[in-house]
């Protein structure tokens, strides 16, 4: 066995082994957010024309649980260790910036996905989505969770005390997350915060994601996968320059 | 090949208060086999060194090799061959103590290590903890598991930062006996920081001193110790010493101790304490130790009469 799979089985099993906070606790929260709009809004109108609201706003929960959660996992992961000092036990290690970035990645996937089939099997007698494209939808939650488990890597790096990490994702992460069309079809937006949206890289995370259950979409999800793929493959190339420079980690 | 070689390292903080020259140029080497005490005051750069050794820091100039590999070139291999125990008292809260020894071994690519693992727990007095939370363990106990994470590849370099400051009496004899052990019979080098200078005394066969950045000692312990300028006169009091005689003494509690070339000092010294009143109990002359060629050391290299006052 190389290093990087026993640090990433350890990062597995550290959001595991506190499952209730990490697992459970965001797709009760998706739930709330599922009965409670689902509720106000179910009898508005169409999206596409046919989609019910509450089938339109479930992937669009899904999907946002499993950025949060990419993201919390690796960036929590990191600030913690750095606090209590106990990176320093992987600083002595010979693993390569590749070795921390695949583990805390990979880590980051598996939680956002662990979480996204929570949210989907939970909510199951609530709304059956279709399931029109799996692949799509495998893809997109792969990769988003990919792309946020990087972000949250980054912060994790930059962030020296909890307060700076919080500030990370409250003014960073949730708002972009939130107006990403999670709740509503971007073209029910005048003009402007349309156009504003399509600079929201979020926002194809999630249209994408979408694509797969229903097979229609605000944008061609091969546009969508280009986007979201370039950003991936930008934020994992800041993180991985992060790690081998020893980012704030090694003085 | 020396088991580590220091070769003029330096390093520099840059912070908004300005720079902080924490090594101005270290050059030793460290021979595979060696038992070696790194000693110096607080902030003389000892951690310093040793965080750019382990890949902690970066230096600002010089290298660092262990067993002719570079730190930051080949730094896999390095790390590989040093186990370090930190200085600071660190512990993952989230698993018991066998799964963080696991996990440490897994880091290094070893699989199937609970031979070594059981081997080292029961070495440091630990095999009754093996499945205790790292959060349920006292320091003393923690200390042991920052040990048995640093041993856990193997290492042939081991690094011991302070590793007994606030430690028990019982767990610096086991953790000595087991080091030593390590030493003799598998022939590990060891490099040992404390601000015990018995211990170093005791355990190191070569001591390097450090003072502000630079190496100002570094030699034999036997031959350090034969090159101290004095004898000691020691003596118990309840009485306070006299100012002349205080700046030249080392006070501990009711212990008095005061560096005497020869016999006229000797004599002098207790005169001028008895005509100051000051009555001298259990009185001997001793060989002077580490502690007194530290202090010695440490003065010459700061001008020998300024540090005069700064003794008391």
């Amino acid at each position: 066995m190389s290093g990087w799979q026993m640090l990433f089985y350890k990062e597995v099993l550290r959001f595991w082994k506190v499952g209730f906070q990490t697992v459970a606790a965001p797709v009760i929260t998706a739930i709330l957010y599922m009965l409670i709009f689902g509720h106000v809004l179910e009898d508005s109108e169409k999206v596409y024309g046919q989609v019910s609201y509450t089938a339109f706003l479930l992937p669009g929960l899904v999907m946002m649980s499993v950025l949060q959660n990419a993201f919390a996992n690796s960036s929590s992961s990191l600030i913690q260790s750095k606090i209590m000092g106990n990176l320093v036990f992987l600083l002595l290690t010979p693993l390569s910036h590749r070795a921390w970035f695949f583990s805390y990645v990979g880590s980051s996937v598996v939680r956002g996905l662990a979480v996204g089939a929570g949210v989907i099997v939970a909510t199951w007698w609530y709304a059956q989505p279709s399931l029109v494209a799996p692949l799509w939808i495998v893809l997109f939650a792969v990769l988003g969770a990919a792309l946020l488990g990087s972000l949250g890597v980054i912060a994790g790096l930059w962030a020296e005390k909890f307060d700076q990490m919080a500030a990370f994702q409250n003014f960073i992460i949730m708002p972009m997350t939130f107006l990403s069309g999670v709740f509503y079809s971007i073209h029910s937006l005048p003009g402007f915060w349309q156009r504003v949206s399509h600079l929201n890289p979020f926002f194809y995370m999630i249209d994408g994601f979408r694509y797969g259950f229903f097979g229609v979409s605000d944008v061609s999800p091969w546009l969508s996968l280009s986007i979201v793929a370039t950003a991936l493959a930008l934020v994992s190339a800041v993180a991985l320059y992060l790690l081998r420079t020893g980012y704030k980690i090694r003085h | 090949m020396p088991a580590v070689a220091f070769q003029n390292v330096s390093k520099t903080y840059r912070s908004a208060r300005g720079e902080l020259q924490a090594l101005k140029g270290v050059s030793f080497d460290i021979e595979a086999g060696e038992f070696f005490g790194l000693l110096g005051p607080n902030g003389a750069g000892k951690t310093t060194l040793i965080s750019i050794l382990a890949g902690l820091a970066r230096p600002t100039g010089g290298h660092v090799q262990v067993q002719g590999h570079d730190v930051q070139t080949d730094y896999a291999a390095a790390r590989r061959a040093l186990g370090v125990v930190p200085q600071e008292l660190v512990f993952d809260p989230f698993f018991n103590v066998r799964e963080a020894l696991r996990f440490q071994s897994g880091y290094f690519g070893i699989r199937h290590n609970d031979d070594w693992i059981d081997e080292l727990l029961a070495g440091l007095g630990l095999a009754d903890k093996a499945g205790a939370n790292m959060r349920q363990l006292s320091g003393g106990m923690k200390r042991r598991v920052l040990v048995a994470q640093a041993l856990v590849h193997k290492p042939p370099v081991i690094v011991l930062d302070e590793p007994t400051a606030g430690v028990d009496v019982e767990l610096r004899q086991t953790l000595w006996q087991f080091i030593s052990q390590l030493n003799k019979q598998r022939g590990c080098t060891v490099l040992l920081t404390t601000h015990y200078l018995e211990e170093a005394e005791a355990l190191c066969g070569r001591i390097a001193m450090l003072k502000q950045g630079q190496v100002v000692a570094l030699e034999k312990t036997s031959d350090l110790l034969s090159r101290a300028s004095s004898n000691v006169l020691r003596f118990k009091t309840d009485q306070t010493l006299p100012a002349d005689l205080a700046a030249l003494a080392r006070v501990t509690g009711r212990v008095v101790q005061l560096p005497a070339h020869n016999a006229r000092e000797v004599e002098q010294w207790l005169a001028r304490a008895r005509e100051a009143g000051v009555v001298a109990e259990d009185v001997e002359i001793r060989k002077a130790d580490l502690e007194d060629v530290f202090i010695e050391v440490m003065d010459r290299a700061a001008g020998g009469a300024v540090a005069q006052g700064a003794r008391s």
